[in-house]
């Protein structure tokens, strides 16, 4: 007669080898309970999460939940356990009975994680076992964002589970018209749009890791404005430093937030290009303000630099927008690299060539 | 808005489609459409190479060399090797893309 293998010790449901042909996973008790309300704090929650490190921890237990009353023939809807995805869809489903099964993504939206694969095919049949869903339904579908495609082969799915995956909406707010009209996506449902909202509150995550860089720079700007024969001089710190670190500041805002803002608008589909004509036109109208002492070499300098440092902080915005593909990315990297480590090395050079005619002068 | 032009690495094999339409369902840019029973690709330049018609094709009509274009998982790769995306571990370089 057979034996299950025991769990205490040295059985295969120990650690990470636990496989489902061997001991089925461990049912998780019942659904968990969740509703379609949005407080405050939710929200509150979501703009800590367009602005910080904060995305990393709003995480939500993965598991099978229940909205409403949901009985055998309710709807089913596969969605991430970030807290952000989760809400969204369970804010669209309101005043529906549903089931709502949440992947573990690590806490990654659906779109990035299908990518990596963590929302994909292996993680959906196995939180279909663990969650006892074939006893919780009667039907066997399930309706999946569309942007979950990547990570999950439908076709993959039915073949281990039976389940049918319906590839629902792009966007959660149009499930409900998705489901009425009998799980039949218009094309505009299918489409991903990137508009002028879509654009901007990414842009502070842009921002912050461009900040990094301008601390490092303003630093090696002062203490090279500042270096003299005798010394650091704090005036020349000032009165050539300043301006600089003000156009380093003007030339991070340039790629990572007005390139993106701008981004249909901007002339040239290349985000290197996108982000120096935009940094460029930034220093052109910054000079006009900017009230420093006039050098030809320093001149030269900031027209070279400055929209290269745009161009580069641009080209960070491929990571985020929602048309731009590897190989594209790929290819601009091999031609704007070269330009970069060659526009700051003429720079440096220029500035070196600055503080000897400087030297020379004084 | 459009992305650079001859660069996706989309290949599709008209002979293997057998019209199940799941390419024209998970593409989030229209690239296939329906034309009689088979899929056809309506702009190659449209394509971001996410992978998703590749992975729900059955049939293996679909080849796409998939990736997340993220320049600065890119570069980081340049850099130690590694061009994951680092959206997961909390990395402040790339953790803004995702």
């Amino acid at each position: 007669m057979k034996t299950r293998p025991k769990e205490a010790s040295g059985g295969c449901c120990e650690g990470s080898q636990a496989k489902t042909e061997c001991c089925p996973p461990k049912a998780e008790a019942g659904p968990l309970r969740t509703d379609s309300v949005l407080a405050w704090k939710d929200t509150f929650a979501h703009l800590r999460c367009r602005v910080g490190s904060y995305r990393t921890k709003y995480l939500v237990k993965p598991g099978l939940y229940a909205l409403g009353n949901p009985g055998k023939d309710s709807d089913v809807f596969v969605t991430a356990n970030y807290g952000l995805s989760f809400n969204k869809l369970r804010a669209a489903l309101a005043g529906l009975d549903a089931w709502i099964l949440v992947l573990d993504t690590k806490g990654i939206n659906v779109w990035c994680a299908a990518g990596k694969g963590t929302f994909g095919t292996e993680e959906l049949v196995k939180r279909i076992f663990a969650t006892q869903l074939f006893g919780m339904v009667s039907h066997r579908r399930l309706i999946l964002p569309q942007l979950g495609g990547p990570g999950v082969a439908a076709h993959e799915v039915k073949r281990q589970t039976g389940f049918r995956v319906i590839y629902g909406p792009v966007k959660a707010s149009d499930l409900k018209s998705f489901i009425s009209a009998g799980y039949k996506a218009t094309p505009s449902m299918r489409k991903v749009g990137f508009d002028i909202v879509d654009r901007v509150v990414l842009t502070p995550m842009e921002l912050r890791p461009a900040m990094k860089g301008l601390v490092i720079f303003a630093l090696i700007a002062l203490v090279a404005a500042g270096l003299s024969p005798s010394g650091i001089s704090w005036n020349g710190a000032a009165v050539y430093g300043f301006p600089l670190v003000i156009l380093g500041a003007l030339s991070v805002i340039a790629g990572a937030f007005l390139t993106p803002l701008l981004l249909p608008w901007v002339p040239f589909r290349s985000f290197a290009l996108k982000g120096w004509l935009v940094g460029f036109v930034t220093v052109f109208v910054s000079g006009l303000f900017l009230d420093g002492p006039s050098s030809i070499y320093l001149d030269m300098a900031k027209y070279i630099f400055f929209p290269l440092a745009s161009s580069y902080v641009a080209l960070q915005f491929t990571g985020s927008t929602v048309y731009t593909g590897i190989s594209g990315v790929k290819r601009e990297l091999r031609y704007s690299i070269p330009v970069y480590i060659a526009g700051t090395v003429i720079s440096f050079a220029l500035l070196v060539a600055f503080k000897i005619t400087e030297w020379g002068l004084s | 808005m459009r992305y650079l032009s001859n660069v996706s690495t989309l290949e599709y094999d008209h002979s293997k489609c057998t019209g199940c339409r799941m390419c024209t369902q998970v593409c989030p840019h229209g690239v296939f459409e329906m034309e009689g029973k088979k899929a056809r690709i309506t702009d190659r330049d449209l394509c971001m190479e996410c992978g998703a018609c590749m992975k729900n094709c059955a049939f293996g009509a679909i080849i796409v060399q998939s990736g997340v274009g993220c320049a600065a998982a890119l570069i980081k790769g340049m850099v130690t090797g590694d061009a994951s995306c680092g959206c997961s571990d909390g990395d402040d370089k790339t953790s803004g893309c995702c």
